[in-house]
């Protein structure tokens, strides 16, 4: 079984979406020149979210990977609404109260976000009156809770995520009377998800991870050779200070329980993670959940399983870790990727073949003829096959398919082997799991003009 | 890398001629040397500085110093010729499209053929000929084209078959091949040693050559040069050469006073072998392969070869940068298409073992034309530079031209194609430079077909109506960066894309211009003219009258409201410029001249007018919207938009109203129009200008008016045998060569510049006769159409060149304009043109080497003025711009 190049092409192609920020009368106010993003699936369905938006009530971009595990329902709800959340964080009081008033007085709100959504993206039309009515309650008790001061961005990201995650859970906790939602809330809240979200306004970058996704930096060093700078710690056991912190959590006596084969009390990967209540709720509340809650949960042998050695939940927390870093005009790009791409590809790899595919020039090893003897036909064929494989760069319009290219076709030379990536692309669905996780990925390109500008000013 | 440049120099023999220049020896001394490198002051003060010591610099000093000026200074901030010249291919061709480049590459290749044995130091100078290949049929024609041209030089050439080609070069594929042009002549030199030789003889001739030294600004007061500043301290001086190459634009910045020199600099990469196993031979023909981008030369046994690739890399757009310097390094994938297209060419040279791939910027200009002249803002500041990597082959002719220029005022020919003073500020900007001269780059080998444009830079001036016009299907060619219509594309019809225009034959707007032509002549038509360039000259007394009086050949005290066409004469009679002057009141006037006279004439107007407080000269071109009405309807038109009678009786020709148009009043109306046909032109205030131009498209529609571009105006006037001053009338031309004594008064009671030239002129006789040629035989559609730079045979011989040619819609065949010389049949010498010589002869005008009768004449066809106003239309109306 072989696939044509088109072909290929039409499968890497199919979840690619671009974003340009529009210049508004030549004048690019904006850091962010616009962004690339696709997923690659190997679950079927996937289970990796993303999600993009521009904050329309105050500044800034919204952008996140959201990798879900045991089913994509806690990723699809976290994708729909952790931006509001965050969105909501960041609103000065006069606009909660305006907001407020307008729900109020059945007025007209205030659009708070503008998505920037492939069609596959898609919001779950039945759960939005619940979802709305949470974020209300948010807002309301912000309003309340009135501090007066001006919202600092890293607070503001972590209350939104703490909140959301507390919201799903007592969503579920509370049931709906609609069979339908109530049976969603319970799926949302007993699946997981990753997140890693970036927040840009101006050469102010956030980033706020929970779990095993990752932001990646990429920057231009002088001699237009590409580096990469982590702008997040991944949750999990190889990081040795999120081991260190479960372990404070819990009494000494969990200690050789709590992380085993690598995985959080031996079974769950990320540490930290939206949903997944069997590793937050105490036994009791879980079994009364789940025997009170539809059949099809009642049956459900992985929701009835409590995890071994569960003896003081929670053991899981939403709560992210936030990096700032202060954009220069070096740095090119962002990649946030779900844990499908770092598994195959090394960051410095990644850093390179976007940087180079945004500047179309292929910087690596350029030819010098040194003091070797090479004839003009020897010279002209090399520079042919160099060729052939720039124009392979050329055959993606979208930097996050050309990554996905790159990172399931690479042979081991680094380049694009076509008969590889039609084999990895064309494995049948219970096999292509076991060979590549699912992988989202989106590359924000950043305006070095406006960054420059944006510093000198200071 | 070193190592290869040194071999480059290396039969450089130096003998030290004036001890004062230590300084420069070969190179292999002077890497050892740890010696002060300075140990020659500079001079205090010197009459000429010349800043940089590659081709230019040195032919510049050359040739000054031959001419007899001695007090020069030429300063190098590196090594001489270690610049562009040292790393340029060395190929002297004269294979030009240009005639005046082409004069310029002959003089350089003759020059440099003797340079040896005049100097003693070795140039390399191989003839080797050159073969330039035709893939298409089309780059064929364009090849005949020089042909045509280097033959009346007298410069041997030859189109051959691709069999006579293989002949002549045993490696070459002729397989793809039509035809080729043979230049038998055609030398290589090593460039470096020319520009040593250059210096060597200047050094003998009493010019100071200074190397390591850096010029860093020049100072200015009272708008002439008075110094130059350098890193080593100050020299006082009249003159100052700017030869800076690719630094000559950041150069020309760096003082006080700008000069505005454009010019950008991109990479250009060429290869370089080591020998074939047998040695090609030294005097193999030099190759360029346009089609292909390449050009090949022998090089010590094996190759070389460059060329001008379709993706250029501009550099140096932010200035001078330490990062793109030491980043200029072989890019062998942008190199690839040209390897390609050589082996294509020479698949022999596969086995040929690459020595080095070299990078070697060089600058290029917003029209492909080099650089010369003197600043319109600083008197004494002259610049040399923006060859367009030909700087070899222009060297010599550019730094003699120059030098005549600086020592006799004006060179020997008519060089305002390459004078600076054809830009203003408006091509300096370094945005626009460098989007141009990605286009002009590839442009090198692109083919030159009649009435291209460029792309890039363009919308850059426009009139207010640009968007109104646009709409209405208008297409645009550019002129000193403003855009006027060529023709309006009918709605429903669309033309070729522009790539299949390019044609040497029958264009595809034929028919559209065709009917603009007829409206113009049966109804009326208006032309957008917003381009030209307007001033207001005015004074408390007497001043304005006086100065024009002296500066203006014609008489300008007519009474107030009357149009005048003048000359604006040199000392030697010949057309500065050539405009219309309305005389608005007692003491002001405004001036109407071609769009690229805006920086040439402000500066000779400034150069001249007195400096008077009470005398004011305002450039006014941007306030005015231009509109032109053109035909018998036009008339028609105006009175009933303005409810004023505008018949022969109230609104003779050349005259000048202010008056009321649709709501807008203060429109100045003047009873002109540039193609003798009846009509006005409006001159609006820009903010009533689409006013107006409603107004009169609303109430024209009655009268069947279009809209009409450039093109039917171009064919209307060359039909009626007026001349348009930059492509007919020039700095060597007078009024009595054109016939046009009428629009000179030499008894107007007072003297006026070029007037004896004229006077004597009268009496003696003309050297050249501006004359109208008719083709006879001519099929429009499926002969090649002329263009202009053909040449004219009388009764079998070369009598001088087409300026013009264009279609006449109403005499159903093609017209040329052109200039008949009388060359003495033995000595060849320059006689006198009679009326009767013109006229008793058996014309024919050569297009691409086929020849065509014509039949010639002096006068226009009377026929062809429909309406006539008055009785001495034709003459007062023989005029015409552009």
């Amino acid at each position: 079984f072989y696939l044509t190049p088109p072909q290929v092409n039409s499968i890497l192609k199919a979840n690619e979406y671009s974003f340009k920020v529009p210049e508004f009368d030549g004048k690019n106010v904006s850091s962010v020149l616009g962004f690339d993003s696709n997923q690659l699936p190997a679950n079927a369905p996937i289970e990796d979210r993303r999600s993009a938006a521009t904050c329309l009530q105050t500044r800034g971009m919204l952008l996140g990977v959201f990798d879900g595990h045991a089913g994509c329902a806690c990723a699809q709800a976290v994708s729909e609404r952790l931006f509001y959340y965050i969105a909501v964080s960041l609103l000065p009081h006069e606009t909660l109260l305006e907001i407020e008033n307008a729900v109020e007085s059945g007025r007209a709100l205030l659009p708070i976000l503008q998505w920037h959504k492939h069609p596959n993206d898609y919001f779950s039309k039945e759960a939005s009156k619940l979802y709305f009515s949470s974020l209300r309650t948010y807002w309301q008790e912000l309003i309340d809770l009135n501090s007066g001061e001006t919202t600092d961005v890293k607070e503001a990201l972590i209350n939104a995520f703490k909140r959301l995650d507390n919201d799903i859970s007592l969503e579920a906790q509370v049931g709906d009377p609609n069979s339908f939602l109530n049976y969603l809330v319970l799926r949302v809240a007993f699946s997981g998800a990753t997140a890693c979200v970036a927040h840009v306004d101006g050469v102010d970058l956030h980033i706020a991870n929970t779990g095993d996704s990752r932001a990646m930096l990429g920057v231009q060093e002088e001699d237009g050779s590409w580096s990469a700078v982590n702008l997040s710690y991944d949750h999990n056991a190889q990081n040795e200070h999120e081991v260190e912190r479960v372990k404070m959590e819990h009494p000494k006596s969990e200690e050789k329980t709590l992380v085993k084969q690598d995985r959080l009390l031996g079974l769950l990967m990320p540490f930290r993670a939206f949903g997944d209540v069997k590793f937050k709720w105490s036994i009791e509340l879980q079994k009364r959940v789940v025997e009170s809650g539809p059949d099809q949960l009642n049956e459900n042998e992985y929701t009835k399983f409590i995890p071994p050695n569960y003896h003081t939940p929670p053991y899981l927390t939403a709560e992210p870790e936030v990096i700032y870093h202060k954009l220069r005009p070096q740095d090119k790009f962002l990649v946030l990727a779900t844990d499908g791409l770092w598994e195959t590809m090394h960051r410095q790899d990644v850093a390179r073949i976007v940087g180079e595919y945004l500047t179309g020039v292929h910087h690596q090893q350029p030819i010098a003829v040194g003091g070797y003897k090479v004839t003009l036909g020897q010279m002209h064929g090399l520079l042919t096959e160099r060729r052939a494989r720039i124009s392979s760069v050329f055959e993606d319009q979208n930097a996050a398919t050309h990554l996905i290219r790159h990172a399931v076709g690479n042979n081991e030379f680094g380049t694009v082997d076509h008969e590889r990536l039609s084999k990895m692309l064309s494995l049948p669905e219970e096999l292509a799991r076991m060979y590549r996780d699912d992988m989202t990925i989106i590359v924000v390109q950043f305006n070095s003009h406006v960054i420059g500008a944006c510093q000198n000013e200071e | 890398a070193a190592g290869m440049f040194l071999r480059l120099l290396s039969d450089v023999r130096w003998r030290a001629a004036n001890p004062t220049w230590r300084g420069v020896t070969c190179c292999r001394r002077s890497n050892s040397s740890t010696a002060d490198p300075h140990p020659i002051a500079l001079p205090a003060q010197a009459q000429v500085v010349i800043c940089g010591g590659g081709i230019m610099g040195t032919s510049v000093a050359y040739h000054l110093s031959k001419m007899g000026w001695k007090d020069i200074v030429l300063l190098e901030q590196g090594r001489l010729a270690a610049g562009t010249t040292r790393f340029c291919a060395g190929i002297v061709s004269t294979a030009r499209h240009v005639s005046l480049e082409l004069k310029m590459a002959d003089y350089s290749n003759k020059l440099y053929r003797q340079l040896e044995q005049e100097t003693g130091v070795n140039t390399g100078y191989v003839k080797t000929g050159s073969i330039s290949l035709a893939q298409t049929q089309d780059r064929l024609i364009s090849l005949k084209r020089i042909a045509s041209s280097l033959k009346v030089m007298g410069i041997p050439c030859e189109i051959i078959t691709p069999k006579q080609v293989a002949q002549l070069h045993p490696l070459i594929n002729i397989h793809d091949l039509v035809g080729a042009m043979y230049v038998p002549e055609d030398a290589l030199v090593s460039s470096a040693n020319v520009s040593l030789a250059l210096a060597t003889a200047a050094s003998r001739n009493g010019v100071q050559i200074h190397e390591r030294t850096s010029v860093s600004h020049v100072s200015v007061q009272k708008g002439r040069v008075t110094g130059v500043e350098t890193d080593r301290g100050q020299i006082q001086c009249q003159y100052f050469v700017n030869c800076a190459g690719q630094w000559a634009y950041e150069l020309g910045h760096s003082g006080e006073e700008p000069v505005n020199i454009p010019l950008h600099a991109c990479e250009h990469f060429y290869l370089l072998t080591h020998p074939s196993k047998e040695p090609l031979p030294s005097n193999l023909p030099t190759i360029v392969d346009p089609d292909g981008r390449i050009y090949i030369r022998n090089w010590q046994g094996g190759i070389l070869s460059g060329g001008f690739e379709k993706n250029p890399k501009p550099l140096f757009t932010e200035g001078r940068n330490q990062l793109e310097i030491q980043n200029l390094q072989e890019d062998w994938d942008h190199f690839e298409p040209l390897l390609s297209a050589l082996l294509r060419r020479m698949p022999a040279l596969e086995a040929l073992q690459i020595m080095q791939l070299v990078n070697c910027p060089e600058s290029f200009t917003p029209d492909m034309r080099c650089i010369m002249g003197e600043s319109p803002t600083v008197r004494g500041y002259f610049v040399l530079a923006g060859m367009n990597s030909a700087g070899i082959s222009y060297g010599g002719g550019a730094g003699k031209y120059l030098a005549e220029w600086m020592v006799n005022g004006y060179p020997s020919e008519n060089v305002w194609p390459l004078d600076l003073k054809r830009f203003g500020t408006l091509q300096s900007s370094r945005t626009f430079l460098r989007h141009r001269v990605m286009e002009v780059m590839p442009l090198m080998c692109d083919l030159k077909v009649p009435r291209w444009d460029f792309q890039t830079g363009r919308q850059l001036r426009t009139s207010p109506l640009y968007d109104r016009l646009d709409a209405q299907g208008a297409r645009w060619m550019e002129k000193h960066g403003f855009e006027r219509v060529k023709y309006f594309v009918p709605p429903g019809k669309d033309l070729l894309d522009l790539d299949q225009s390019k044609t040497f034959y029958k264009p595809d707007w034929f028919d559209i211009v065709g009917s603009e032509v007829k409206c113009c002549k049966e109804a009326v038509c208006v032309i957008d003219m917003s381009s030209f360039t307007k001033f207001e000259i005015s004074s408390t007394g007497d001043q304005a009258l006086a100065s024009l009086q002296y500066l203006f050949s014609n008489d300008l005290d007519v009474p107030v409201g009357h149009v005048v066409h003048t000359g604006m004469l040199n000392e030697k009679g010949g057309y500065e410029n050539d405009c219309s002057i309305a005389r608005l009141s007692k003491r002001s006037f405004f001036m109407i001249s071609p769009t690229d006279q805006q920086v040439h004439c402000w500066a000779w107007l400034k150069d001249r007018l007195p400096d008077d407080s009470s005398l004011t000269m305002e450039d006014v071109t941007w306030k005015y919207t231009a509109l032109n009405l053109i035909g018998p309807r036009a008339v028609d038109v105006l009175s009933e938009l303005s409810y004023a009678p505008m018949t022969a009786e109230h609104f003779p020709s050349l005259f000048c109203k202010e008056m009321s148009v649709g709501y807008a009043n203060g429109i100045r109306v003047m009873s002109i129009t540039h193609t003798g046909e009846p009509g006005f032109v409006l001159y609006i205030p820009i903010e009533y200008a689409l006013h107006v131009y409603n107004e009169v498209m609303n109430m024209g529609q009655k009268y069947g008016i279009r809209n009409a571009g450039y093109y039917a105006l171009r064919s209307l006037r060359i039909e009626k045998f007026f001349a348009f001053w930059g492509q007919d009338l020039d700095a060597f031309t007078t009024p009595m060569e054109c016939g046009r004594e009428f629009q000179v008064k030499l008894e107007k009671g007072m003297q006026f510049v070029g007037q004896e030239a004229l006077l004597e002129q009268k009496q003696n006789g003309v050297y050249k006769r501006f004359t109208m040629f008719i083709l006879e035989d001519h099929d429009t559609d499926t002969d090649l159409w002329p263009w202009w730079g053909e040449p004219i045979f009388r009764n079998g011989r070369y009598v001088g060149k087409t300026t013009s040619s264009a279609y006449s819609y109403t005499l159903e065949r093609h017209v040329c304009l052109g200039f008949v010389h009388h060359f003495d049949e033995k000595t060849g010498e320059e006689l006198v043109v009679t009326t009767d010589f013109i006229n008793q002869g058996e014309y024919e005008i050569d297009i691409a080497g086929q020849r065509f009768q014509a039949k010639a004449k002096l006068y226009p066809f009377s026929s062809l003025f429909t309406q006539r106003r008055r009785k001495e239309e034709v003459e007062l109306s023989g005029y015409q711009r552009e």
